[in-house]
């Protein structure tokens, strides 16, 4: 049963990857784009840069973006033993926000968060802001034991960043506004090879660290007491696990924007799936159906028109926001 | 701290603590305990709800940091707690979606890998822990889909199948229903003489610690325990110490009602009709003795079942059509 359904997986992910690249505003027949990336000429030279430069790095950047959001969603609902935890809905991706906002409209407010606004000071800037935020959501769940508390908790520190962000765009040039607001509407095809390669590097970290943690994920789910009992170092763990979440959301955050959803949806539909807690399995189809689930929603921006491409985030949300109201009627909220 | 002597006294030691001083912060909960567990012997650890058992259970279990003073391992004994200790605890589980055969491959992690692959080795200790609790029929069910008592019994088989010496469980039979809490103390108790386990058990379920418990460890009243064999302790006064009961006669093992009735009965007959007959008049406020003045009722058996028999000539076959009759005296 397993590997069929690895299979199925797999392969949807190579039709959903090449259909990413052969849809756009131009056509292109599928023979020439199979031709390409095989590195043969096509018909017409422009839709070899086409192909490489733009619908290859974005298709890529789905595929890592998704990955490492995903990994990310299923490392939170493990650690909060929480099934609506994510990246985004315990503000993650708010305090991600907040220090790249500070760094795109810090010039205005007279201070210079650092002296160049480059993709590296966006990431690390990202990193910061959801680690500080993770640390403060872990701090006040040791103390409220239930699950919906915590959801709130998660929605006040993400209203809380958000109305400093507005004061920030309030002091801020319409210049450094717009850079913000582009960002945060989520772009996955903005990123250059290099920038691919540190979100490869990001992800290559973070799902080392997750297969390495799979048996303290997995005792995890007896709660900390007995996975303490069964030899696991609980702090050590934690620590691991905070750290690798923190390094992959605001990684993807930085470079890609704060894509909502897909971590805390990911995990669900690949339980619902495999019918497994099991992270062995979890984790690296975890991955895999993250990759398919951003290359799908990429898909469906470019659909309505041949000129306007929607916000990513637009449809992260519309596939993520039923799941979650399905999580809910589904478990019992307690 | 007041030890007495007990039979078992030649078991070897697997754990015992020296000046073991358990709290919260600086709340200390006992103080300067020298607690012994030995092979083969089931400890229930008995006292009031809120003492502290629980801390000082996971204490011992290596969960919590004791305030001073340590607890040790044998030295015949290798490898960590995790391969020493077995633990049984009261954190929820039931929402985990997972089967019972894989919960209780939890207990082998200490010898796994971080890939978490069993070996046929560890496979089969898994099916044999399940096949110690007579549940090898639910090894394919979902937790969510068993009894609490089923449940527990999974968690006791995690606890097997982690192939330790020791045992540790906290309040396995809280929640459950008797047959449940007699089911689960038998196999302890069966655990630690076959399987030469150290068993301790955190409980309040008195008559079963009673009957099944090796030793009793019972938390007293100057911040420590008090130690010995069930029966010396229930006929020393130490329980009654403890647990300050209300209405409850321990020696006897029975509630003591209050005598409202005017008419005291003087009871005659044997065997178990005599005690149930007894159990019945007592809950209804008379005051029952062999002899002396008072109402007389007497068990007459027939050959097909049991007569009451009254002073005034009357016979009853159910103990509420006589005690209807008494009332009316």
């Amino acid at each position: 049963m397993i590997p069929t359904r690895w299979i199925s997986l797999l392969v949807l992910l190579a039709g959903l990857f090449l259909a990413d690249i052969s849809l756009g505003s131009v056509d292109i027949p599928l023979r020439d784009v199979i031709a390409i990336l095989f590195g043969q000429p096509a018909q017409e030279p422009i839709w070899t840069n086409i192909i490489l430069d733009f619908r290859l790095t974005k298709a890529i950047t789905c595929v890592l973006a998704g990955a490492a959001l995903s990994i990310s969603g299923l490392l939170m609902q493990t650690l909060f033993r929480n099934p609506l935890a994510g990246p985004d809905v315990l503000g993650l991706s708010s305090g991600a926000s907040l220090a790249v906002s500070l760094v795109y409209m810090g010039y205005s407010l007279g201070f210079a968060l650092f002296s160049i606004s480059n993709s590296w000071a966006v990431a690390l800037a990202a990193s910061v802001g959801s680690t500080a935020i993770f640390l403060i959501v872990l701090a006040i769940s040791s103390r409220v034991k239930n699950n919906a508390s915590l959801l709130i908790v998660g929605l006040m520190i993400g209203a809380g960043t958000s109305s400093v962000v507005s004061v920030l765009q309030f002091l801020s040039s319409a210049e450094d506004l717009q850079t913000y607001m582009i960002w945060t509407f989520g772009s996955l095809g903005s990123l250059s090879w290099p920038e691919i390669q540190v979100l490869a590097g990001i992800l290559l970290v973070g799902a080392t660290v997750a297969f390495s943690s799979i048996k303290s994920l997995n005792a995890w789910l007896l709660g900390t007491n007995y996975a303490q009992g069964l030899g696991i170092n609980i702090k050590k763990a934690r620590l691991v696990i905070i750290i690798a979440t923190s390094i992959l959301t605001g990684g993807v955050t930085a470079f890609c924007g704060p894509i909502a959803f897909v971590g805390l949806a990911v995990p669900h539909l690949i339980k619902l799936l495999f019918k497994t807690q099991n992270h062995k399995v979890l984790v690296p189809t975890v991955m895999v159906g993250g990759a398919i689930l951003l290359l799908f929603c990429d898909i469906l921006t470019q659909l309505p028109g041949s000129g306007q491409v929607l916000p990513i985030n637009a449809m992260t949300a519309l596939i993520g926001a039923p799941v979650v109201i399905w999580v809910i009627l589904r478990t019992r909220m307690t | 701290m007041i030890s007495r002597h007990t039979d078992n006294a030649l078991m070897p030691e697997l754990m015992a603590t020296k000046n073991l001083t358990v709290g919260y912060g600086r709340q200390i909960l006992f103080e300067n305990l020298n607690l012994t567990l030995r092979a083969g012997e089931l400890v229930c650890f008995m006292g009031p709800n809120g003492a502290g058992k629980s801390t000082l259970i996971r204490t011992i279990g290596g969960l919590h940091k004791p305030l001073s003073g340590a607890s040790y391992l044998s030295h015949k004994l290798s490898g960590g707690m995790e391969r020493n200790v077995a633990l049984v605890l009261t954190d929820p589980v039931r929402d985990i979606n997972m089967t019972a055969a894989e919960i209780v491959a939890f207990g082998r992690y200490p010898y796994l890998g971080w890939d978490v692959r069993l070996q046929d080795e560890d496979q089969q200790l898994v099916d044999d822990a399940l096949a110690q609790v007579h549940i090898s029929d639910l090894a394919g069910r979902k937790l969510h889909e068993l009894s609490d008592g089923q449940l527990q019994m999974v968690m006791i088989a995690k606890a097997l199948a982690q192939d330790t010496p020791l045992i540790i469980l906290d309040e396995p039979t809280a929640h459950l229903d008797l047959n449940n809490r007699v089911e689960i103390m038998r196999l302890l108790h069966r655990l630690a003489r076959e399987m030469r386990k150290a068993i301790l058990i955190a409980t309040h379920e008195l008559d079963l610690a009673l009957q099944t418990a090796d030793v009793i460890w019972l938390t007293g009243t100057k911040k420590n325990i008090i130690i010995g064999i069930p029966e010396d302790l229930v006929l020393d006064g130490s329980f009654d110490e403890t647990f300050a009961f209300k209405g409850f006669d321990l020696k006897t093992g029975r509630v003591q009602h209050e005598k409202y009735q005017p008419t005291s009965i003087i009871l005659s007959g044997e065997g178990y009709y005599y005690l149930w007959t007894k159990n019945a008049l007592e809950r209804n406020g008379y005051a029952v003795s062999a002899e002396g003045t008072g109402f007389r009722v007497s068990l007459s058996p027939d050959r097909i079942k049991m007569q009451w028999g009254t002073e005034d000539g009357k016979s009853f076959t159910t103990l509420s059509s006589l005690l209807a009759h008494l009332k009316t005296v």
